[in-house]
């Protein structure tokens, strides 16, 4: 019976606790806790803001959201908590947390705010973490994450391992992992997760990974006399071999282990103090412009007890010697240092690989460049035989055209659309014209085609210059051509050079398409080859020597939009690149197209590769990238790809 | 002498030359009247400079057929070695007498400190680059005014000529040559100041008293007489069978190759010795100029020289420096803001930007309509006609003159 | 067989361009004085050949060989072997013609080539006696002064004759030397090629029959970059081989 009445008073007592649970509001916790929040204090507020948090009702987040914002207030009549907002005439109107129900306007003298300070809204904001963690918008997770890895704590730690179980949406899991093992590294005391979370980064690329590891290796040189026990040393350093020996002695005057002679400067002060009647420690003064000289005029001056003494025979060599120098980590943890040491390794491994790819990438884009600055160089120098120095200015005049086109037609994609065949156009009339006047007095002169049009050229920059000014003017992508497309941390390629790129391989398949499918193109190789036979066969060489020219130049044009697409359109635009145009001709083997290709492709992956050596200066890079095609030369004279035999006319 | 018999206006140009230099001397602020500024004389000197690494163009392209797109950069490179010396004895100067007042005298290094940091603080370095090793001596960088433009055109020449790169494809690589020097110098740590360059080199050490009337006039009277010695020396070397082997070399290469020459090796030696002559000039014509930079060097510089001489007619020693001396001069007119403009109605043209338009016109007209250049007005006075050619070119060389060029 | 009657001794050699066979395993001899014509037809190999001999292209197998000695030719330039003393003529005729007779025959008469020696190089007595010598020879005596741009083509054809002979070369290489002569000019050229071929080897190429016969000498016949016949030329052109190779085709 008594069991009995125990098991009924069981249910009854179990029935009612839930009863009370599923009635239990957000106010009733506040109201439980209502000591501690009221006295405001970060000693004691810890339960109460856990409480809130752990309440598992729904408005626990508004609660803290409000109490962190200074919105929440107290009545004080009953002591019940609201959030408010100000109403008419010094009133306030007043809601509840669990129903957000309008609970009525009430004068601000019967109100108390509650002011938590500094320390404790940072509580109540780590115990907020939790809900943005697991707030069912991916886009609030996912900031909050960014949040804590940006500027994380140690508090975050457990709400964030906490919800990494529940995560449903795998990026974001995959970004909670990433984030713990960051915290994990940076707070947990345990050192074997920290290595565990070490070690998860292997061969990791993300710049938020190296960052992580980064601080952990950082070392600093120390005089290694009397370091603590447990210091972790990296390694023992020996002065003069790997330490310089003027530093290994600045450490050891620094922790006092040394003291320094008096510094070449201090010597020099002291001798000018004591010059007396032109004379310093017994020698005129005349005497001391050698470094001896003073030397021993300051010896006397330290026998003297002028001046501290110094050791003429002092040399910091020897006090270094054989003294301890060490390299030690800041992070105490050798364990953790062994692991960060070994996943940075495997992490530099990998980026290092990327950054071949990323750079061969440069490389790619720099070689469509050339090639693109080049290709109609390989259409009337390589097939012609014409050297036209003025083709850089038609590359500038086409870059012009795009941008006149720009400045009528605002769209900036339909004015790209525009400007390509009207540049094409310009620089195709502008070559016509040119070998009409000049080029065709002078074939067979190849030494003054190269002084006439090298005239042109200078008539046409200074003509430029006239018009537009010596300033350079934008020549604007259109949007869609914005942003580069990112493969990870390391690798990435802007989509402008992707489409010079395509640009480039849309030229070469023109270029072969010309040249070996249509009428023009077997014209022009059998004017070229032979006119006089050519001519007999009823083509007009005039002609076609006009329209070949005209291609190559107006080709030239398209490619002077595309560059001014990446670089600033000036009036030297074209010089900038027509030593490397002729050079990618002469180098790829004149009269071959895959030559002009290969040509670009050496020079461009050379001139990334240099630079990779020594990334902060083109200049140097280009200046070697000469000189090796000048040595190339000499080995190739003909080019990568050379006619052989009686067709390379010697 | 043979040498007269073959250069008829030798003396005519010794005469001319000459009287120029006893005119300006007579008429100028210095010595004279002072007719003519200081500054002209500063420019008529910097003219004879020019005058003078054109001969050594016209040897080069005129009488071997090298179209070299490189000697002003041998040229820009004496300047800099002369430069270096004078630089550095003036900033010596001027430390040592900062330091005259100090309490102490000056040790060595010291003053070389001293040195360093006023010559390279633009640079943000004080230390002295390796290339300054003999910067304190005037007789070792007198030498370098030689050798380094030597050498340099001798390990290139060397290389291109026994690749037979010939025509076009060595001017490009001349060209290559020279941008490739004037790039490196642009940087910081070429050690030579980057692209701030030389300056002040038109105050001689040690002749602070003296005004820079005299030290113009001094000069002028230098390169006066570099142009001639130049003259003299390029003279000999054509009127010889020395010249005829060039000249054979310009017109058919292999043909002399097949006469038992080595075309290399004269191409190496007119190639190098026309690399000092024109840094000789470099070396007298930037302490006139008072700076240098490596925009001096930039490529476009060795293309105007072919183009003076091209205008002044090429193949011929005097052609050289009447198209040195004329483009020079006029363009300074031109672009030094003294030519008035003219007033179109519709648009005023302004000399200083249209000269540049107008000498590439002209250009291009010279080569089509004048490829004998002024030099070719002589022809018609003296008659010197070129034979008649029916129609085949002189030779199989692509560089070399061709009948319709010889025709007239 | 390189016995003592040999001078110029070339084995085996051959050449390829871009896959054409110019030459094909080619071998041929000449004796001190000796003079001798090479015919074939077009595409014959007889260009590249002397393109070998001198220089001017590598073969990719054989030996040149020269001389007593026997020194292999192949891989010194043009200019060392013109200075060994082998001289040769273009087929279209290349004077300097920018100079006048006398330099032009100057500049090719026997004396040191070095650069330096070059520059001061001034002409002695005789250096002027053998320019006249040779300008008598060749029947240009009176025509020293004049710019050779301005000799008929025939006159140009014996300066570069000329020119070779005051080489001295021991052997002489002369590419179509009748070519564009009138009749008159062609005998005069016959009785130079074979004066010069009293004292030295002269290796002539022609395409012209009646030339080769009023030279009347040994004739190697080329075909497709190797020797077909070789004799008189009354022999090689009863030759069978011969005779297919110019009528049959």
């Amino acid at each position: 019976m008594i069991r009995r009445l125990i098991a009924a008073c069981l249910i009854l007592l179990t029935c009612a606790l839930a009863a009370q649970a599923q009635e239990r509001t957000i106010q009733d916790v506040l109201q439980e806790h209502r000591a501690e929040i009221e006295k405001s204090s970060r000693k004691t507020i810890g339960p109460a803001i856990d409480a809130i948090a752990n309440s598992g009702l729904s408005a626990a987040q508004t609660v803290l959201e409000t109490w962190q914002n200074k919105g929440m207030w107290q009545r004080k009549a009953d002591g019940l908590f609201f959030y408010a907002a100000p109403g008419a005439g010094g009133t306030y109107t007043l809601f509840d947390f669990d129903s957000g129900a309008e609970v009525g306007a009430v004068d601000k003298g019967d109100l108390d705010q509650l002011k938590p300070n500094s320390g404790i809204r940072a509580m109540i904001g780590a115990a907020l973490v939790q809900f943005q963690l697991n707030d069912p918008n991916p886009a609030r997770r996912r900031d909050a994450l960014l949040a804590i890895q940006r500027d994380g704590e140690e508090s975050h730690l457990a709400p964030l391992r906490a919800s990494i179980e529940g995560e449903t949406d795998p990026a974001i899991k995959a970004l909670k992992e990433t984030t713990e093992r960051l915290l994990t590294i940076r707070f947990d005391p345990d050192e074997a997760s920290r290595v565990a979370a070490i070690e998860g980064f292997r061969g990791a690329l993300s710049l938020d990974a190296r960052a992580a590891l980064n601080p952990l290796v950082t070392t600093k040189i120390v005089y290694a006399e009397g370091l603590p026990d447990g210091a972790n040393i990296k390694r023992a350093l020996k002065p003069g071999k790997d330490i310089p020996v003027s530093d290994a002695f600045a450490l050891m005057v620094a922790a006092g282990a040394a003291t320094p002679p008096p510094s070449v400067a201090e010597r020099k002060a002291a001798l000018e103090a004591h010059i007396v009647d032109g004379k310093v420690g017994g020698r005129p003064v005349a005497d001391l412009n050698t470094q001896e000289s003073r030397d021993s005029a300051y010896a006397a001056l330290a026998e003297a007890g002028q001046a501290p003494a110094y050791d003429v025979n002092f040399s910091e060599e020897t006090v270094v010697k054989g003294a301890p120098f060490a390299e030690v980590y800041d992070e105490p943890s050798k364990a953790v240092t062994d692991a960060a040491e070994a996943t940075l390794g495997s992490i530099n491994r990998a980026v290092g690989f990327n950054q071949f790819l990323d750079l061969s990438l440069d490389g790619l884009s720099l070689a469509s460049i050339y090639f693109l600055a080049a290709i109609g160089l390989a259409i009337t120098f390589g097939v012609m035989g014409v050297i036209n120095m003025a083709h850089g200015e038609f590359i500038m005049m086409g870059a012009y055209t795009g941008y006149v086109v720009q400045q009528i037609v605002p769209d900036y994609t339909v004015s790209i659309i525009l400007a390509i065949p009207l540049a094409f156009a310009v620089t195709f009339a502008a070559g016509v014209a040119m070998e009409r006047l000049i080029i065709r007095w002078l074939y067979n002169r190849p030494l003054e085609t190269l002084l006439a049009t090298f005239g042109v050229s200078i008539a046409l920059q200074q003509l430029a210059k006239n018009i537009f000014g010596t300033q350079a003017r934008p020549l604007t992508s259109p949007g869609w051509l914005d942003g580069a497309l990112t493969f990870n941390d390391v690798v990435s390629i802007s989509y402008i050079r992707i489409a010079i790129f395509v640009l480039a391989l849309i030229f070469l398949g023109v270029f072969l398409f010309i040249m070996k499918k249509t009428r023009l193109g077997l014209e022009t190789r059998a004017v070229t080859q032979n006119p006089r036979m050519a001519a007999s066969m009823g083509i007009n060489p005039d002609k076609v020597n006009m329209l070949t020219f005209g291609l190559g130049s107006g080709i030239a044009g398209i490619a002077g939009v595309a560059i001014g697409l990446y670089a600033k359109v000036t009036s030297e635009l074209g010089s900038d690149y027509i030593v490397q145009s002729f050079m990618t001709v002469v180098v790829g083997g004149v009269g071959n197209i895959w030559g002009t290709l290969l040509g670009a492709g050496l020079i461009g992956f050379l001139q990334k590769g240099i630079e990779w050596f020594n990334p902060s200066n083109t200049l140097a890079a280009q200046t070697y990238m000469i000189i090796f095609i000048i040595i190339f030369i000499q080995f190739r004279p003909k080019g990568i790809i050379a006619l052989k035999g009686r067709a390379a006319g010697d | 002498m043979d040498m007269f018999k073959k250069n008829p206006s030798l003396p005519v140009f010794v005469a001319v030359l000459v009287i120029f230099t006893l005119a300006v001397t007579f008429m100028s602020e210095a010595y004279g009247a002072g007719g003519i500024s200081t500054s002209f004389v500063k420019t008529l000197g910097k003219t004879l400079c020019l005058a003078l690494v054109a001969i050594a163009m016209d040897l080069v392209w005129g009488y071997t057929g090298i179209l070299s797109l490189g000697h002003f950069a041998f040229f820009g490179l004496g300047g800099y070695m002369i430069g270096m010396w004078l630089m550095y004895a003036r900033t010596k100067l001027i430390v040592l007498d900062s330091f005259a007042n100090a309490p102490l005298p000056p040790t060595a290094s010291e003053i070389s400190d001293a040195i360093g940091t006023q010559i390279f603080g633009v640079v943000g370095s004080s230390d002295f680059p390796l290339v300054w090793y003999f910067a304190h001596s005037f007789w070792a960088q007198i030498a370098l005014v030689v050798l380094v433009p030597g050498i340099l055109a001798l390990v290139f020449g060397w290389l291109a000529f026994r690749s037979r790169v010939t025509g076009v494809y060595l001017s490009i690589l001349t060209q290559a040559m020279t941008l490739a020097l004037s790039l490196y110098l642009f940087q910081n740590d070429s050690g030579l100041r980057g692209n701030n360059g030389l300056s002040g080199l038109q105050n001689l050490p040690g002749a602070d008293g003296v005004s820079q009337d005299y030290i113009s006039i001094w000069f002028f009277w230098a390169s006066a007489l570099a142009l001639l010695l130049t003259y003299l020396v390029a003279a000999f070397i054509v009127s010889g069978k020395f010249g005829s082997v060039i000249r054979g070399i310009r017109d058919d290469e292999a043909r002399v190759r097949f006469l038992g020459y080595s075309v290399e090796g004269f191409k190496l030696f007119v190639f190098t010795l026309t690399a000092v002559i024109a840094a000789i000039g470099g070396a007298l014509y930037y302490p006139q100029a008072g700076i240098i930079n490596p925009a001096e060097i930039a490529p476009i510089a060795s293309i105007y020289l072919a183009v003076w001489v091209a205008i002044g007619g090429r193949g011929r020693i005097y052609g050289a420096v009447i198209g040195a001396a004329f483009v020079s001069l006029v363009s300074t007119y031109f672009t030094g803001g003294q030519a008035p403009d003219v007033n179109l109605g519709f648009y005023t043209i302004k000399w200083v930007d249209w000269w540049l338009v107008l000498l590439g016109l002209s250009f291009v007209l010279v080569t089509l309509f004048a490829p004998k250049g002024i030099g070719g007005l002589f022809d018609l006075i003296s008659g010197r006609m070129s034979p008649n050619r029916h129609g085949v070119p002189l030779g199989p060389d692509k560089g070399s003159l061709r009948e319709e060029e010889a025709e007239k | 067989m390189s016995g003592a009657g040999t001078l110029l001794e070339v084995s085996g050699i051959s050449v390829t361009f871009d896959g054409f066979r110019a030459i094909n395993n080619l071998s041929f001899n000449i004796g001190h004085a000796e003079l001798r014509a090479i015919i074939g037809p077009n595409g014959a190999g007889k260009t590249t050949f002397m393109d070998i001999v001198t220089g001017k292209t590598k073969p990719d197998e054989g030996k040149v060989l020269w001389g007593d000695m026997s020194r292999n030719l192949i891989g010194m330039n043009e200019a060392k072997i013109a200075r060994a003393g082998i001289g040769r003529k273009f087929q279209r005729p290349t004077v300097f013609e920018d100079q006048s007779v006398f330099e032009n025959l100057l500049m090719a008469v026997k004396n040191d080539r070095n650069p330096l020696k070059v520059l001061f190089f001034r002409p002695k007595f005789k250096d002027f006696a053998k320019v006249e010598e040779l300008a008598a020879e060749i029947g240009l005596s009176d025509q020293l002064e004049r710019r050779s741009g301005e000799l008929s083509h025939g006159q140009k054809q014996w300066l570069e004759i000329g020119m070779l002979l005051a080489q001295d070369p021991k052997l002489l290489l002369v590419d179509e030397p009748a070519a564009g002569m009138t009749l008159g000019e062609r005998e005069h050229t016959t009785d130079i090629l074979k004066e010069a071929a009293k004292t030295r080897a002269v290796v002539v190429v022609e395409h012209d029959m009646d030339f080769v016969r009023r030279l009347d000498c040994k004739v190697t016949v080329l075909h497709e970059g190797s020797v077909l016949a070789e004799g008189s030329l009354d022999h090689v052109t009863k030759n069978q081989d011969v005779i297919d190779v110019y009528l049959g085709r």
